[in-house]
Order: C-alpha cells, then structure tokens, then sequence
C-alpha cells in the first residue's frame, strides 16, 4: 500500500516535466483578406533628436503586412488546454525606445515576469501603460536614466503610450501561459515544445482583435493552425 | 429544478456581495466613514455628475469638462501615493473637501467632516480593487530648505533637464510642442497645467502648498499624461523643482517671487542644450 503511493509520487515527479513541455508543435500562418488601412507616416519633427536618427520615412505600425497577405506582429498564444505554470521566467523581458519608436512595437511577457524598460534616445519619455485589469501607471524617463523595472500580475493586453511623442504607440501582451509568440515578417508562428492534449490557441492583433481554434494534438506531431483576419480598410 | 438552485445562488451571491460593500468604511484620523451613510449622500450630491453606478455617467456628465471621475476605475488623480497604487482614504477626504480647481467640481466644505468621509467610504464600493488591494504607502517628503536664488535656478535647470517645458511650455505657460496632442486615459483632450493664469488666487489641482507641489510631480497625476518623476528626481532635488516652479505663477505673492525680484528678477541661465548641467554636486539643497 505505502509502496505504491510512494511509486506514484516518484511517476508524478518524472512524468510532470513532460506535461509541462512536450514534444509537439503547432505551427502556421497569420494573414489577411481584404486591404487593410495605409500606414501613416510619422511626422517626427518636433523632436530632432529623434527624426535624424531615421534616414527613411517612419510609419505607424499598428498593422504590419508582408508578402502574400501575411500578418505580422501577432500574439499567438495557449489561451486554454496548457498545464499551470507556476513561476515566471526569471529572466527580464526588455522594452527599448529608441529614435521614438518603441521597439518591439508588441511584446509578450509572463504574468509576474520582469519587464525592463529602457530609453535610448536623447530626449525624455513618459512610459504610460494604460491598463485597465492592472493598475495603470506613467513614469517619466529622461535621458541618460537606467531602466525600469516593472511586473504586471494579470493577463492583459496592454496599450502603452508615450504622451509626449503622441506617435509612439505600443502593446504589452501580458500572458498567464509561455507558450506565446509574435509572428514573424511572413506571417509564420511556431508553438514548439507541447505535450500531447487539447488546446485552445488564439491569435490577437491590435486592431482586428482576437480570434480563436481548437486543437487536439498527440504524441510529438506538428500541427498546423492558420489564422486569417479580415482588414479594416480605415 | 437545477436553473432556480443556480438563481438561488447567484441571488445570495449579489446580496452578499451588496452587503459586503455597503460595510465599507474609511478612515481619517478620529473619523469613521461609513458606505452605508455615504450611499444617501451620494444619491443626492454627487449622482447627477458621477452617475448612479459611480462611472461618472450622470445627467450632467455631457456637458462638462473636463469629465467627472469614473470611480469603478479607481484611478485618482490626487494622491499621496506613488502612481499606478490606490490613494489613502485620507487623499480622498482631502479632494472631496478642496474641489478641484479649474473643473465642475465644487468644495464640498459644506458638508461636516463626518458627510466627506462617509462619502469616501461610499465611493471605494464602485471599484473591487479596494477590497483585493491597500493604498500605496505615501512618499517620503523631506523637510522644505531655504528659498534660495541658488536652488530656484537648479530648479530651472531640472525643469529643462525633465522636459517639463515639452507640455508646460518654457514660461510654464501650458503651451509646450507636445501640449495640443494630450488626452487623459479616456481620451478626452487634456490641457497642462498653466502656471501663470491667475494671481493670488492661482490653486494647483491637488492642494497649494509648497508639499502638495512636490507631491504633483512625485507621484504624477494618475489617469492623465503627467507622469511620475519619483525615479529620476533626488528628494532634495524636487524642492529646488518646486521654488523654480513658485517663479512661474507671476503673478502670485511668494517667497519665491521675492527672493528672485531681490536678486534682479533673472534666473541666471545656462546653456540649456551645450552643456547639460552635471547632477553629482548638489548644492543649494543641504542647508
């Protein structure tokens, strides 16, 4: 009897490691039907500073396509179906601003994970998460000032602004899963490293909004999983 | 059978949870608030402007500007608390009873002290966050120095450092570049702070003294674009800050304004773009 349990233990101990991170991997594409919105171009120069760092034009990035319909720029991520993870990643997830941009304009992070914000330009910058979930906050970041360092505890999907350069605009995705990722120029994702089960996948963007599909996979497949958004064309 | 159960439930669930709110209570000093005295005050002052549902939706809500505060974000703009945490009960009792200058809302000194914070009280039942979080602890704030001519021109210089004048504008004027493009959180255009409207009578949103200034740039002002300075500005910094900014009100009879017209009534300036003004050796703060 006391054998047994001890056994089950010791199975669990071996085995969870696995739940956690599997061998399959959801992989696809992210596109578009339809046109979407023209890119405006930044006007930046009330800060010279900033516009001479960019020798071509600078355009807004709330949308950003590639060839063959592609989206990039998408959270991609396990909205249901993952095993809990406990702690977040101990390693600082880094937000830059340089030459007025935020750069990456989206980036995705752990609930609870470190999120270091660092500014590069020769001017000062007022970081404005304007969480709705979380609490919101606006910290000024002259130049020449080290990162900050911030968390955020829930999920959320975060809009950020800078209100001085009212151009600069960004996304925290704050995610409870670390199975997330952005998709790339060509509109690819990977999802590696899952173990065997049924999941819910949803592909956010910032102005199209969230879509979501269902997916069983076993064993140490690849499955594929595309996403299409319909454009806004304004 | 299993549908009325379930009603049942969600029905205690509500009543529980109504009950749980209405016992809110706030505190300042002697004082005790409490919702449930606070809910009558509020369905007569404040509903026509804050709403029913403390949303800030009310009757008169279209017509004024800027926007009465939306309570179930628990986002406040006066606090003595560093941004992005809850305010104490003690900042609300303060905003409830000075009114905000340059808005729609009025003092409530008319009511006693009991009526303010019972109001309080009512207010923390629009947001859960008052129940799953504590206020923030307030800032530190060291003791005041000397007005002096040489820590009213270190406070130019951080001014310029800061970029303060990117919203504010170089005479504090609220006519930065950056000023025309501003909106709050809900995206209802906001101006900055203009420094030299009015005379004596000129009042800044959170409070009128020299520690409610300090306090401004400190915490910022939560739900707006001014942000916080509290990481980049030293203590002793900040108050040299707030004797350059006393220089901006013009026309209002300071300590400030007489220490800067005794010595000429010109800020001695220095490049402000050649040569950033080095931060190690603070004077003019430590006496």
């Amino acid at each position: 009897m006391f054998k047994t349990r001890w056994f089950l233990a010791l199975l669990t101990l071996v085995v969870s490691p696995g739940l956690l991170f599997g061998a399959a991997t959801i992989s696809g594409k992210v596109s578009y039907t339809g046109t979407p919105a023209k890119s405006k171009t930044i006007d930046m120069s009330k800060e010279p500073s900033c516009a001479k760092q960019h020798t071509t034009p600078i355009t807004t990035e709330a949308v950003v396509t590639g060839p063959n319909n592609s989206l990039a720029n998408v959270v991609v991520y396990i909205s249901a179906g993952a095993p809990d993870e406990s702690s977040a990643p101990s390693q600082a997830v880094t937000f830059t601003q340089k030459g007025c941009q935020y750069i990456p304009h989206v980036i995705a992070l752990r609930t609870g994970q470190e999120l270091k914000v660092v500014n590069e330009d020769q001017t000062s910058h007022n970081i404005h998460p304007m969480a709705k979930v979380n609490r919101e906050w606006n910290k000024s970041q002259p130049p020449g000032t080290p990162p900050l360092s911030e968390k955020f505890d829930k999920e959320e999907f975060i809009p950020v602004k800078c209100n001085v350069h009212p151009w600069m605009h960004g996304y925290f995705a704050v995610l409870k899963t670390s199975h997330y990722t952005l998709s790339g120029e060509d509109g690819s994702f990977k999802l590696p490293d899952l173990p065997a089960g049924k999941y819910t996948i949803t592909a956010w963007q910032e102005d199209y909004g969230a879509q979501t599909q269902d997916v069983t996979i076993s064993g140490s497949e690849t499955k594929t999983v595309d996403f299409t958004f319909k454009a806004k064309p304004y | 059978m299993h549908t009325t159960y379930r009603r049942l439930l969600t029905h205690l669930a509500l009543v529980f949870f109504s009950l749980f709110s209405v016992a809110q209570e706030a505190r300042v000093g002697h004082l005790t608030g409490h919702a449930a005295n606070g809910k009558k005050l509020y369905r007569r002052f404040c509903v026509g402007c804050h709403g029913p549902l403390g949303d800030g939706n009310g009757d008169n809500a279209q017509w004024i500007d800027p926007k009465p505060r939306d309570f179930t974000a628990a986002t406040f703009k006066c606090r003595s608390t560093p941004t992005g945490t809850l305010p104490t009960d003690e900042d609300l009792y303060n905003s409830v009873g000075r009114g905000f200058t340059n808005s729609n809302m009025p003092h409530w000194d008319a009511l006693t002290d009991q009526n303010r914070i019972d109001l309080v009280a009512y207010i923390k039942t629009f947001s859960p966050r008052w129940q799953s979080e504590k206020a923030g602890d307030p800032i530190k704030i060291p003791a005041e120095p000397a007005i002096t001519m040489q820590s009213i021109s270190h406070g130019a210089e951080l001014f310029q450092k800061m970029e303060c004048w990117k919203c504010h504008g170089q005479q504090g004027r609220g006519d930065g570049p950056s000023a025309a493009t501003l909106t709050d959180s809900k995206d209802n255009p906001i101006r900055p702070y203009n420094f030299a409207a009015g005379a004596d009578d000129s009042r800044f949103k959170c409070g009128s003294s020299n520690q409610d200034v300090y306090r401004i740039f400190m915490t910022g002002v939560d739900g707006t674009p001014m942000p916080s300075f509290a990481d980049v500005i030293q203590p002793n910094d900040a108050w040299d800050l707030v004797h350059y900014l006393r220089t901006l009100q013009t026309h209002r009879h300071s300590r400030e304004n007489e220490v800067l017209k005794a010595s000429g009534g010109k800020i001695p300036s220095k490049a402000p773009d050649a040569n950033p003004p080095a931060q190690p050796e603070n004077k003019g703060s430590g006496n």
